[in-house]
């Protein structure tokens, strides 16, 4: 593109950051240069929030150098890196919904007359201001009233003018639909062309493409590496991202394809789908045969599960169970149906923390039978107790309060709450994220085990080489939206990768 | 079984502990107070008055306890006695038979409690401003029917409420203890315990896990309404009038007290009836104490407050490390000097 | 008086929230009423009165004796309810002086701030006359006169009472208190220890708050007689009659017969206290008059009539009333509040 490679800007070398028991961030560099966008891309845990966070200074860094303009700077606090002209956008706009537009553009440098804001100047600077950023709105009225997109440019306004030089935005399409991000991509082209250095942190990958000069790829708090976006096939940045070589083979033994169970499916999904969640997917589960789920960070991975297990209601496109058409309007409607859902926020949305493991357990069957059947002490004491043996929990006794085990044992909890019920689908997302070697293999074992006894599983997973070991078909997306579907032998960690990776034109292919 | 209220009795030992120190007091400021007599069937003493004139709070707590238990907060309970008061005096006063009437304003509980329910489970309103719009709406309801006078009545059936003997014992302390029992059967003897308290920690799983949350959220305000109307009933008989600028005024937050007093944390979670029962009478004996000693009216409000910011900064969990490290610091200081 | 309208309690500001929701209908209301009935009688007298509110029976029958005052004398009266706020009093004067009237009542919900609008009544040269409460003001001119009654003589009249009811026997008395911190209750607590100072077989053994409620004075009532010796307590001082109407249930639970074993006097003349002394129950009442708009009404067209000004302060009188008139007193009386 360039002939002259333009002026760096910014520098980062050797940026590390220690946590109690973990390196975030490991001797990072990064790079950019002026009238450039620049993609950071990582997969969960790669360290790009970390990189942010030490780049305005929201965090101290343990060690490396900053230079703007080859100077050396200690962006201390957040007012630190603003002065060097670094400013930073995120995904939650961090601005003011009750004040007005204007008093967000100038919050903390309002233009004074006398000692008092100067409020119709104020509002005045700042209609022109936005305008410069193709917005034609009255700077006077609440930011609230304004859309996600709009806010979201904004927010970015208020950074340009701020600091003029390196701009870091953080997943700021998330929440955008097609037509606002193309808005978006108009101004930041306008930006770069004016000279600014601009970090775009995404998930969408098509965005990367359409839009980036240059990639820095992030992996386990590590830098991969630093390319020119049109010199980097798909495939290969995502093997960077997964660090896995698309040619590496399996060394788990995926099940021969005659073990697959065959006919009409349990449960069949037809172009569901939901506006702004999750395009039009497909998807077939056959009791004793497990569909993989694979994609990247926000994919749209979790969310097809969300619309499998009604957490959200599509608006598109059908759900059968047993052949028939149903609806699901709550994770109720799946329950009874014969479903459950183990999901990746263990945390937030999976144990009740303060509750015991015994009472964790019993959840789901308890709320299943209704409130006035109420499962016995005694019934209850003999169903913990029976998975906490089966499945292995590591616990002295069932009535500890479950926040005190181990995520490992915690996901095991999760996953007696669903046995109990004797589901006849389980989803699980990302059920091995966060826990340790052992108690990962023992996880995968499980699943396995409970697909040889007939249930249908729906597995989401970040972990490329498990989907192709334990899945029967794989589920790619991408974008939120399919990317294609891979059955018997095609499942290899090199056809998801490349799946994952292929552009629109290219999809359907596998 | 045995085993099982002996582990209930454990851990309750901390109100039990408070209320003996409030019955101490009680002793000491009247030295006969626990004397009991039986006369004409009925048991009299201290321990008895404690019982009567706490069963309105006992109610509310007892209604109180799994709102809490689900991060919720009710603070319309006040209210809601007024306007259940001012019914069943407005309904004999127009000539409907008492039973009637006493059904109407345990109806007009429910429609209460319904009403909060409604705005806390379906329009995801926060409780504490769900439950403002009648707390502050609902006193001008009661004036409109009472019209801004004390209803005086004198059918015998609705006055017997708060004046009848039962078993020995004023009918309500009877009533209060029925309805503590009944509820605290219900929610342990049905699964509602279990779900009150998982969708007090964690609404978004126990959703996932099917539990009917809105369901939940909906069912504690109509009892809380409930038992409030069955409170107002008590202490409209009481006076034989329907009070509705007075009848439990402020009470929501006795209720609200008793039950923190009772353990149950305002973040939700774990709960107990039988506690927060504890925690009403805690509060009772305390009052009655500082009526009979005798003190200025003055110091009544000050005492009380006292005494509940020391029994509740002793259960505050950053208050125990807290007086460790200033008590080391002292005895440091100490050790220098 | 009614006290609790007297208090600038938290109790009053949560009221008038109730009543400011659902009066702003009937504000509306009253205002296109007020508006309506202007021009009615073109030689008589058009008088505002801005009234507190309508709390409570005392207060309504202020009102209805102040519209009934007014029709007899040929007066057009534009009334506003404040809902318990000034500034909607103000707000009224501010419209009174508008609508140019002849002479504004005010019932003052508060003591002071209200210079600044009194100053643009005397500049538009209307006369104010405060009813029932004084107010705060460096500047006496400000306002014609004030019609209140005298609170600590009323005290006075029912210690005076009591002391010549008793004659020279030795005799233990209880005082039931309004809420603490009221000038009302020091008043008439005042009022009442100055008149039996002067015998010296009068007691005054215990002082409590019944906060003006019949359940809170049943409540102080019960402790009263669970602390003192069986049959030592020989006169109940209340003040008002809602505390001693509580009052005389617990005594008559306890087995005694009010009126009789123990003597009653208390403040305020509500119909339920001439009720009580005509069935026996109660000895004496001191009133506190609700005529003070018809009186004010005098008091103005005198004024009118020979411009001498009135006095600073009209007392009205406080009448104490026993049971020999108390049947007729409440066949007067009932309809009114």
């Amino acid at each position: 593109m360039a002939v002259t490679p333009p002026p760096v800007v910014l520098a980062a070398r050797g940026l590390t950051r220690q946590y109690p028991g973990v390196r975030a961030l490991d001797g990072v560099d990064l790079t950019l240069r002026a009238g450039e966008i620049h993609a950071l891309l990582g997969e969960n845990g790669a360290g790009k929030s970390t990189l942010i966070n030490l780049l305005t200074g929201a965090q101290p860094r343990d060690g490396g150098t900053i230079t703007v303009d080859g100077v050396a700077i200690d962006p201390d606090g957040p007012g630190g890196a603003v002065k060097a002209g670094i400013a930073a956008v995120y995904q939650e706009i961090t601005l003011l919904p009750n004040l007005s537009v204007a008093q967000n553009l100038y919050l903390g440098r309002e233009p004074t007359r006398w000692g008092l804001v100067h409020r119709s100047r104020m509002n005045r600077e700042g209609g022109a201001l936005l305008r410069r950023f193709g917005l034609a709105i009255d700077a006077s009225r609440p930011l609230s009233d304004f859309s996600t997109a709009v806010q979201q440019l904004i927010a970015i306004a208020r950074a340009v003018d701020l600091s003029a030089k390196v701009l870091i935005l953080d997943e700021p399409t998330a929440s955008l639909d097609t037509a606002e991000v193309q808005t978006l991509f108009t101004l930041l082209r306008v930006l770069r062309d004016q000279g600014l250095a601009i970090v775009f942190v995404t998930h969408f990958l098509d965005q990367v493409y359409a839009l980036t000069d240059r990639i820095t790829v992030l992996r386990n708090g590590r830098l991969v590496g630093e390319r020119r976006t049109a010199d980097l096939p798909r495939l290969d940045l995502v093997a960077m991202m997964l660090g896995k070589t698309p040619t590496a083979e399996s060394h788990l033994s995926r099940r021969p394809a005659a073990a697959i169970p065959a006919g009409a499916p349990l449960v069949r999904a037809e172009g569901l789908g939901r506006r702004r969640l999750v395009g039009a997917f497909d998807a077939a589960l056959h009791a004793g045969a497990v569909l993989g789920a694979a994609g990247l960070l926000g994919s749209g991975r979790t969310e097809t599960a969300l619309l499998l297990f009604g957490v959200e209601t599509a608006d598109q496109g059908q759900l059968l169970v047993d052949g028939k058409a149903v609806t699901l309007r709550s994770p109720r409607d799946a329950i009874r149906l014969g479903f459950g859902f183990c999901p990746e926020d263990r945390k937030l949305d999976g144990i009740v923390a303060g509750l015991s493991i015994r009472e964790n357990i019993v959840l789901a069957l308890q709320a299943k039978r209704g409130w006035w059947r109420r499962l016995s002490t005694a019934q209850q004491h003999e169903l913990a107790d029976r998975y906490i043996k089966l499945l292995d929990i590591r616990t002295p006794d069932a009535e500890k309060p479950i926040q005190l085990l181990s995520g490992g044992n915690q996901q095991k909890a999760l996953l007696a709450r669903w046995l109990a019920t004797e589901p006849r689908l389980l989803i699980l997302d990302e059920p091995t994220r966060g826990i340790d070697v052992g108690a990962h293999a023992e996880i995968v074992r499980l699943l396995e085990d409970l697909r040889d006894r007939g249930m249908a599983l729906y597995v989401i997973s970040s972990e490329i080489e498990e989907v192709a070991a334990y899945s029967d078909r794989v589920l790619v997306m991408r974008d939120r939206a399919p990317a294609g579907l891979l059955e018997g032998d095609s499942i290899t960690p090199a056809a998801i990768v490349n799946a994952i990776a292929a552009d629109h034109h290219t999809q359907g292919a596998a | 079984m045995s085993a099982f209220i002996l582990i209930r009795l454990k851990a309750a030992r901390p109100q039990l502990a408070l209320l003996v120190l409030a019955l101490l007091v009680n002793v000491f400021v009247a030295p006969g107070f626990l004397d009991l007599r039986l006369q004409d069937g009925r048991l009299f003493g201290g321990l008895i008055d404690i019982l009567n004139r706490g069963a309105p709070v006992m109610l509310l707590a007892v209604g109180m306890a799994p709102v809490i238990a689900t991060r919720g907060i009710d603070l319309s309970v006040g209210v809601i006695m007024a306007i259940s008061g001012a019914v069943a005096a407005a309904g004999v006063n127009a000539g409907l038979a008492w039973p009637l009437a006493i059904l109407a304003a345990l109806a007009t509980g429910l429609v209460c409690g319904l009403w909060n329910g409604l705005l806390v489970a379906v329009f995801r309103l926060q409780p504490i401003v769900a439950t403002l719009i009648l707390m502050v709406a609902g006193r001008g309801i009661a004036q409109l029917i009472t019209e801004g006078r004390i209803l005086t009545f004198t059918e015998p059936h609705l006055i017997a409420v708060a004046g009848a003997t039962l078993a020995a014992l004023p009918l309500p302390v009877v009533l209060a203890l029925a309805a503590a029992g009944l509820t605290g059967l219900l929610v342990r003897t049905t699964a509602l315990g279990l779900f009150v308290e998982a969708v007090g920690t964690n609404p978004r799983s126990s959703r996932l896990a099917g539990v009917h949350t809105s369901l939940v959220l909906g069912a504690v305000y109509v009892w809380s309404g409930l038992m409030a109307a069955l409170a107002g009933l008590i202490a409209t008989a009481d006076i034989k009038g329907a009070d509705a600028n007075n009848a439990g005024l402020w009470l929501e937050l006795d209720a609200i007290l008793a039950v923190v007093i009772g353990g149950t944390s305002l973040y939700g979670g774990r709960f107990s009836i039988g506690r927060s029962v504890l925690g009403a009478l805690v509060l009772q004996a305390m009052r009655t104490a500082i009526l009979r000693a005798g003190l200025p009216p003055e110091l009544n409000l000050v005492l009380m407050a006292l005494v509940v910011a020391a029994v509740l900064t002793q259960q505050s969990p950053a208050f125990r490390p807290l007086a460790q490290s200033l008590l080391a610091r002292f005895k440091n200081k100490e050790a220098q000097a | 008086m009614d006290m609790k309208t007297l208090l600038g309690s938290r109790k009053i500001s949560r009221q008038g929230l109730a009543r400011r929701m659902l009066g702003i209908g009937t504000a509306v209301l009253l205002g296109s009423l007020a508006a309506g009935c202007d021009s009615g009688d073109k030689k008589g007298l058009t008088v505002g009165f801005s009234q507190i509110g309508s709390e409570s029976g005392w207060r309504a029958a202020e009102t209805k004796l102040a519209r009934q005052g007014a029709e007899q004398r040929g007066i057009t009266l534009k009334f506003s309810d404040a809902q318990q706020r000034q500034e909607n009093q103000i707000k009224a004067v501010r419209s009174f002086i508008a609508q140019g009237v002849d002479a504004i009542l005010l019932a003052p919900v508060v003591s002071s701030g209200w210079d600044e609008v009194l100053g643009e009544a005397k500049a538009a040269n209307i006369p104010v006359i405060l009813l029932d409460r004084q107010i705060d003001t460096p500047n006496v001119d400000l306002y014609l006169t004030a019609v209140t009654s005298d609170t600590i003589e009323e005290g006075r009249v029912a210690g005076r009472w009591l002391a010549g009811k008793v004659q020279g026997r030795d005799c233990r008395i209880v005082e039931i208190q309004g809420t603490v911190g009221a000038s009302l209750v020091a008043n008439r607590k005042k009022g009442f220890e100055e008149a039996i100072a002067t015998a010296p077989n009068l007691h005054l053994v215990r002082t409590q708050s019944g906060e003006f409620t019949r359940a809170k004075g049943k409540e102080v009532m019960e402790g009263f007689l669970k602390a003192e010796a069986p049959g030592s307590i020989c006169a109940v001082y209340a003040h008002n009659d809602d505390m001693m109407i509580g009052a005389i249930q617990a005594i008559k639970e306890a087995g005694l017969k009010p009126g009789t074993d123990i003597l009653t006097v208390s403040i305020d003349g509500v119909p339920d206290i001439f009720k009580a002394m005509a069935d026996g129950d109660a000895n004496a009442t001191v009133e506190l008059a609700p005529d003070m708009a018809p009186r004010a009404y005098d008091i103005l067209l005198a004024y009118r009539k020979d411009h001498a000004p009135p006095p600073k302060w009209v007392q009205t009188p406080s009448k104490l009333y026993e049971p020999d008139t108390a049947a007729a007193e409440y066949a007067r009386r009932k309809d009114l509040y």
